[in-house]
């Protein structure tokens, strides 16, 4: 029993990670950035969905819309002030804006309200439910199910929509996509928007989930979501969710073994093995250099 | 507000021009002891009719809540034995220096006061390890130090066993409240089979754990389960459920109120109703706002003194000092400001003079002073051995649940 609680534990924090790895495939595979300032939007979810439900009084459902949304026009800003003009630059360039991007917001937000953390208010009366002798919380359910709702819609809007289409034929082939008419730059938004409004999501569900908060909140989960990004293979969509969620349960088996002290060593462990033994990732497929 | 910022100015002013004085005195081997422009004699002395403490503390930086409640606390002592008079009719004057939170600061606080100020004696910074920073000058110059807060065994005691002849303390020291968390654990809840979940990355949890597993298993209770987490982490359930599994009658955990908060929160949520129980690190506003009223029932902790303590003496101070500053109720840290200028003023009494030598061995002998946090005497390794309070949660708040003597 007490190994199905683990798996309950890691697959909850699992799909946190799934959350924003989602945002770091999406935006590596359209324009081959790592965008490590992706922590630092969920941080900024996070700390929305905070004011929005002790400060003025919200409900969990509308502060995670309005997270979302807020988030994604912080992506679409991010992206238009910081990354456009790099856009034919050097990717060591764009890499070394990107982690200034991170550091700029972080500390902006310690500027603003201090580095102490703060608490989550309590949206919901959290049950816990008995099943076979595994305590299962009715936030841990609730977590599990808007992650999986949010990926579906992703999936859908990806796969049957007309901006999604867009976003794979950008992925694809840029100039080819820009031949055929296709706005390059919009759906270049459109991809961070998306990706930023679901970094925010997982900041509001971690804020519901661990309580605790704080303008650094964002650098561990998103070393963790960038790791989970390349185990799936990064840039495949599919492979963020199933190594964001690979990634929660081992954490949780690792600390389960009595190891918790080397939890976060073993992510990195795994970030090393995948990158020596299997570089495209879990999903991924060796492409050929193109001649 | 505005004078604070004076005074922080002020405050920066001064460690600017200590770290100038440093190196003079440096340069000339430390005799221009005469260039104060005051009658002095040599380390340790002071002008006329008035008797200098210095006040190293962290009144900015990460811990300056911490510095500044030490502050408020000594403030409220020195005014107190100046209006009933002063020391043998001098008066104390408390020069406060900023050390922002900062090892190298606080030692270049120290060398400033020692050097510069020439203050009789100085109270130390809040935490261990500002003040083993400022230990080595403090033994240099000949002028005691006495840290109020700073519980780590390392300040008084070297490595080797030594013992640092001018160095002191007003509040216990770690090992001794993992002791107190033990015997009130066996004694009053009845705990058989413990667990303990202890910070992996502070000297402070692991000296603690450390302790209470001796105690403990002295009083025939035993460890079922030993976890550890490090500080910042957020996700606790993995290791509660391992602590779950062990189905323990009490678990201790010794660590920081930012982790702590949040572990108490998953632990009730995950159906651990046993008592829970921890130390210092426990007190502050934050824990209740992150673990939650409700869950903190049944959570116990042992700290310096209860400001709900109905003793006499304590009833006094907390009305004095909020009188003093609009209200707010004392927390530990001013109880301890307080208690070192008492224990400073006490000894220099006592030893009828200025002179470092004599106001440490005065220190140094220090028995049954009957202070706010306890009645104390001082052990040969410079600690006070007093009593430590065990406070229990309710409904959010500390109520005062027993003493416990060493």
């Amino acid at each position: 029993m007490e190994w199905i609680q683990q798996l309950v534990n890691g697959i909850s924090l699992g799909s946190i990670y799934a959350l924003i790895a989602l945002g770091y495939t999406m935006v590596y595979g359209i324009i081959k950035l790592i965008n490590f300032a992706h922590g630092d939007v969920f941080m900024i979810g996070s700390f929305i969905g905070f004011y929005a439900i002790a400060k003025w009084e919200l409900g969990f459902f509308p502060a995670l819309l309005l997270a979302m949304a807020i988030c994604a026009i912080f992506g679409v800003l991010i992206e238009r002030i910081a990354y456009k003009r790099l856009r034919n630059a050097t990717r060591i360039a764009a890499l070394i804006t990107a982690i200034g991007v991170s550091l700029l917001i972080e500390y902006t937000t310690i500027f603003f309200r201090g580095a102490q953390p703060a608490a989550y208010p309590e949206v919901f009366k959290n049950k816990s439910f008995d099943i076979f002798g595994v305590q299962i919380s009715s936030t841990s359910i609730l977590i599990l199910s808007v992650a999986i709702v949010l990926m579906i819609l992703l999936q859908f809007i990806v796969h049957k929509t007309k901006i999604g289409k867009a976003m794979r034929a950008v992925s694809h082939d840029a100039d080819a996509a820009r031949l055929m008419g296709i706005n390059v730059d919009n759906t270049i938004s459109a991809t961070f928007a998306i990706g930023s409004a679901l970094a925010g999501a997982a900041g509001v569900i971690f804020g519901v989930y661990y309580t605790k908060i704080d303008p650094l909140m964002g650098v561990i989960p998103g070393v963790k979501a960038f790791i989970a990004a390349v185990l799936g293979g990064i840039g495949i969509i599919p492979g963020a969710m199933v190594g964001g969620m690979l990634l929660g349960v081992v954490e949780s088996l690792v600390s389960a073994l009595g190891f918790s002290l080397w939890r976060d060593a073993a992510a990195f462990v795994i970030l090393i093995l995948i990158l020596i033994f299997r570089p495209s990732g879990i999903f991924g497929k060796n492409a050929r250099e193109k001649v | 507000m505005k004078e604070s910022k004076k005074l922080k100015k002020f405050g920066s002013l001064l460690v600017a021009s200590s770290l100038l004085a440093g190196v003079l005195a440096g340069c000339g081997n430390g005799d221009d002891s005469s260039s104060g422009g005051s009658s002095s004699s040599g380390g340790g002395s002071s002008d006329g009719d008035t008797i200098k403490i210095g006040a190293n503390l962290e009144l900015s930086g990460n811990v300056a809540s911490y510095g500044s409640s030490i502050g408020l606390g000594a403030e409220l002592a020195v005014k107190e034995i100046n209006d009933a008079g002063g020391i043998d009719g001098k008066k104390i004057e408390l020069i406060k220096v900023d050390n922002k939170s900062e090892n190298s600061e606080a030692t270049a606080a120290a060398i400033k006061l020692a050097t510069q100020d020439k203050v009789v004696a100085m109270l130390a910074p809040a935490t261990s390890g500002n003040t083993v920073a400022t230990v080595q000058i403090a033994n240099d110059n000949k002028i005691p130090i006495v840290t109020g807060s700073g519980t780590a065994p390392n300040i008084t005691v070297n490595e080797d066993g030594s013992v640092n002849e001018y160095a002191f303390r007003t509040c216990f020291i770690d090992p001794f409240q993992g002791i107190v968390a033990a015997n009130f654990a066996s004694g009053e809840l009845d705990a058989k089979n413990v667990a303990i979940f202890a910070d992996n990355a502070s000297d402070y949890a692991k000296g603690l754990a450390k302790s209470f597993k001796e105690t403990i298993t002295k009083s025939g209770g035993k460890v079922v389960k030993e976890e550890a987490y490090v500080a910042k982490d957020t996700d606790f359930r993995t290791q509660l459920t391992n602590i779950k599994a062990a189905n323990p009658d009490f678990i201790f955990i010794p660590g920081y109120y930012e982790e702590v908060g949040l572990i108490v929160k998953q632990a009730r949520e995950m159906g651990i109703d046993v008592p829970l129980m921890g130390a210092d690190g426990w007190d502050s506003p934050t824990l209740i706002e992150l673990a939650g009223a409700d869950a903190l029932n049944n959570t116990y902790i042992t700290n310096h003194y209860s400001a709900e303590d109905p003793d006499q003496k304590i009833q006094d101070f907390v009305k004095a000092f909020k009188a003093a500053n609009g209200d707010k109720a004392p927390d530990a840290f001013n109880a301890l400001g307080y208690d070192s200028i008492y224990y400073i003023a006490d000894a220099i009494k006592r030893a009828g003079s200025t002179d470092g030598e004599a106001i440490k061995n005065e220190l140094a002998a220090t028995k049954d002073l009957s202070l706010v946090t306890g009645t104390f005497s001082v052990d040969e390794n410079h600690n006070p051995i007093k009593t430590a309070t065990v406070l229990e949660f309710k409904d959010g708040k500390q109520v005062f649940n027993s003493k416990v003597n060493p």
